[in-house]
């Protein structure tokens, strides 16, 4: 009886009531329909069209016509170890390590004191600080900066006043970071990627703190541990997942950023503005495929050791 | 039936074949289409929104009824990457980007029968070969003028007479080094302005043209160029990020354009300009038609205004040009005047050694450096190579 009563209603439903029976007798087919639209976003239109940008990254560019030559070859990478463009690839991926660890020791204090110690209107107070940043402008902000740090600027401004113009000075003067003004050096560009960065660090270290249990800390004060031997022993192991989603962030995006160093910094190029220029200004598409190819190798590994470390538990 | 589609057949045939450079061209003007998009230098189509009275848009959107659209380009490079995209109907070319875009059939050619104002055009434009091919014109001559040497008058005692101020270390009148104060265009093309520089200097190179350079010549222009790093803190490339860095960065010298130097002055920057005695690089631009315009009713009607406005006479006023008609400067259709023309460089025209882009196949010598290595050697360069 209970068999057949199905049955009948099927036959009297309408198309869509058939449908959904078809659906709930067959829970598998009702998945790979919601699924596929999904897939196909991520497998044609992002996965596929990051292939295709690979992919012409083993062509190479006639050099008398400037118009490329469909023919595979590894000409476009070994370009890539040429003095000049390795250049760019080290100093991307030297600045992106600084920044990431920087970062990593100014947002460690500011997320422990937001999830141990701020409570209520505190505790808001914290987020806003850390978030809002985030809702103005990035190219606001990157203007902001410049005019602050301009040999005219601000910080010049207020350090002549307090007559420590020379702490300045003698730090522009150092070789490879310094430069005629903040703005213009290495140091300038460095400044603004910490600044810009800093939220996307601070918040997966809190959240992973969030989660480290205060009888663990007490405990290990319990047991005779000073404050340092318990930060090194209890906390910081078990906020590491935190501090290391929080660097494939700050990670990543100083590799691909392409504005900030447009602005600020010493006109030398990083991988965002090597591809930009290859790309879009010389028409220079397969060395533009090869430069970003070395941000996603580059991630690749990171994330890879990221994983073995435990990073993504804390997501 | 069988005859007459062997006919058709031929006939269809026999126009593919043959040679028809007017088949693109338009032969009248119709209906305006409502909107035109331009690729264009900033500051040079104005609408009134940055200073009132400056505007040559509003005028040309009440006759035609023809929104226009602007879309800045900061390099010749970038404009032509923006063409190659497409969704342009007209674009201000350089005449380092103009001969790319008719090689890579990105422009279309214009049937100057159609802008009745196209007799009014400076005769020493009409022909000019960076947008005249084979007798064929791919555009209408926009505006011209030079690369000026910009600097600040607290720092110079007088106008510098040499562009040595911006590619050797000295000391200037104010008693402080040239080092970290001076800038340089970030593009491929100011290679050539190194290249002009030594055509002055070391005449032994035998230099005949900064935009034909054989190795030898390419070498010591990138040398130069080495020594100028050394010089320079930040490259411009942004007319509004030059503009600051003379407000705010302390910087005395610099390659620019008219257009950096009028607004610094508006502001009461103390800068002027100066043309040094090796003559200066500068810059023709020409209206172009995008091959595959959406709009090309609304596109031939703007190159009409163009030449027939008050836009000759007050663009060169505001971008501190040369008009392209020399009326302009002189029978009160905007605010220009000759003195002003002059001024901008009217009579210059000579000394100046307008931008084009260096190919491997040049006139003057057996083989020259072509630009995909200006492109990556600039890059070095600036990186410290």
């Amino acid at each position: 009886m209970t068999q057949v009563q199905p049955a009948h209603f099927t036959s009297a439903g309408g198309i869509g009531t058939r449908l959904s029976d078809i659906l709930w007798r067959h829970p598998r087919l009702l998945i790979a329909l919601l699924l596929l639209p999904p897939a196909l976003w991520l497998g044609v239109i992002y996965l596929g069209s990051l292939f295709a940008l690979l992919a012409q990254s083993f062509f190479s560019i006639d050099h008398f016509t400037g118009l490329v030559k469909y023919e595979f070859t590894l000409s476009t990478y070994a370009q890539l170890i040429r003095p000049s463009n390795f250049d760019i690839i080290l100093r991307t991926v030297v600045m992106a390590f600084c920044v990431s660890l920087t970062s990593a020791v100014i947002s460690f204090p500011i997320a422990y004191f937001a999830a141990r110690y701020a409570r209520g209107a505190w505790r808001a107070v914290f987020y806003l600080g850390i978030m809002m940043p985030l809702w103005s402008s990035y190219l606001v902000k990157i203007y902001a900066w410049k005019l602050i740090l301009a040999k005219e600027g601000i910080l010049t401004w207020a350090l002549q006043k307090l007559h420590l113009e020379w702490v300045l000075d003698a730090f522009l003067a150092l070789p490879v970071i310094g430069g005629n003004s903040l703005s213009v050096s290495t140091a300038g560009t460095f400044i603004v990627f910490v600044y810009v960065w800093l939220p996307f660090m601070i918040l997966p270290i809190q959240a992973a703190l969030e989660r480290v249990p205060p009888s663990m800390l007490e405990a290990s004060g319990d047991l005779g541990a000073t404050p340092a031997q318990t930060f090194r022993h209890v906390l910081l192991p078990l906020a590491l997942p935190g501090v290391v989603a929080g660097s494939i962030f700050t990670f990543s995006l100083t590799l691909g950023d392409y504005i900030i160093p447009q602005i600020i910094g010493t006109s030398r190029l990083f991988i965002g503005q090597a591809v930009y220029q290859h790309q879009g200004i010389a028409g220079n598409i397969p060395l533009a495929a090869a430069f970003a190819m070395v941000p996603i190798a580059i991630m690749g590994l990171y994330l890879w050791a990221a994983k073995r470390m435990g990073a993504f538990d804390a997501l | 039936m069988k005859p007459h589609f062997k006919t058709v057949l031929l006939a269809t045939v026999l126009a593919a074949l043959a040679p028809n450079p007017g088949l693109t061209q338009i032969s009248e003007i119709g209906e305006g289409e409502g909107a035109l998009s331009i690729v264009a230098w900033a500051g040079y189509v104005e609408r009134g929104e940055t200073d009132p009275k400056f505007d040559w848009v509003t005028s040309f959107e009440e006759k035609t009824g023809c929104m226009v659209s602007v879309k800045t380009a900061n390099t010749s490079d970038e404009m032509v990457a923006l063409m190659n995209q497409g969704g342009f109907d007209l674009v201000t070319a350089s005449g380092d980007a103009s001969l790319r875009m008719i090689a890579g059939k990105r422009v279309q050619p214009i049937n100057v029968d159609l802008i009745p104002s196209w007799s009014k055009v400076d005769d020493r434009l009409k022909n000019a070969p960076w947008h005249t091919v084979d007798g064929v014109h791919y555009g209408v001559p926009y505006m011209w003028g030079p690369n000026v040497l910009m600097y600040n008058t607290k720092a110079f005692d007088t106008a510098p007479q040499s562009w040595n101020v911006v590619f050797e270390e000295m000391t200037l009148a104010d008693g402080q080094s040239n080092e970290g104060r001076v800038q340089a265009y970030d593009g491929p093309i100011h290679i050539a302005d190194a290249a002009n520089y030594l055509m002055y200097h070391q005449p032994e190179l035998g230099i005949e043209d900064p935009y034909e350079l054989n190795e030898d010549q390419y070498q010591a222009a990138l040398d130069l160029l080495r020594a100028q790093r050394k010089l320079v803190s930040r490259y411009w490339h942004d007319a509004f990020i030059q503009i600051d860095d003379f407000k705010n960065e302390g910087m005395v010298a610099s390659g620019s354009w008219p257009f950096q130097v009028n607004l610094l002055k508006a502001d009461g920057v103390p800068v002027d300009s100066v043309i040094p005695q090796e003559g200066a690089t500068g810059w023709a631009d020409t209206t172009m038609l995008h091959a595959e315009a959406e709009h090309p009713n609304c596109a031939y009607k703007w190159m009409e205004h163009t030449l027939s406005s008050n836009l000759q006479s007050d663009l060169s006023v505001w971008f501190g040009a040369v008009p392209s008609v020399p009326a302009a400067c002189s029978d009160g259709s905007g605010m220009q005047t000759q003195q002003g023309c002059d001024a901008n460089g009217m009579q210059d025209f000579d000394k100046i050694r307008f931008w084009r882009t260096p190919v491997a196949d040049c006139d003057s010598q057996d083989e020259c450096v072509p630009y995909y290595r200006w492109v990556s050697d600039y890059i070095a360069v600036i990186g410290g190579r």
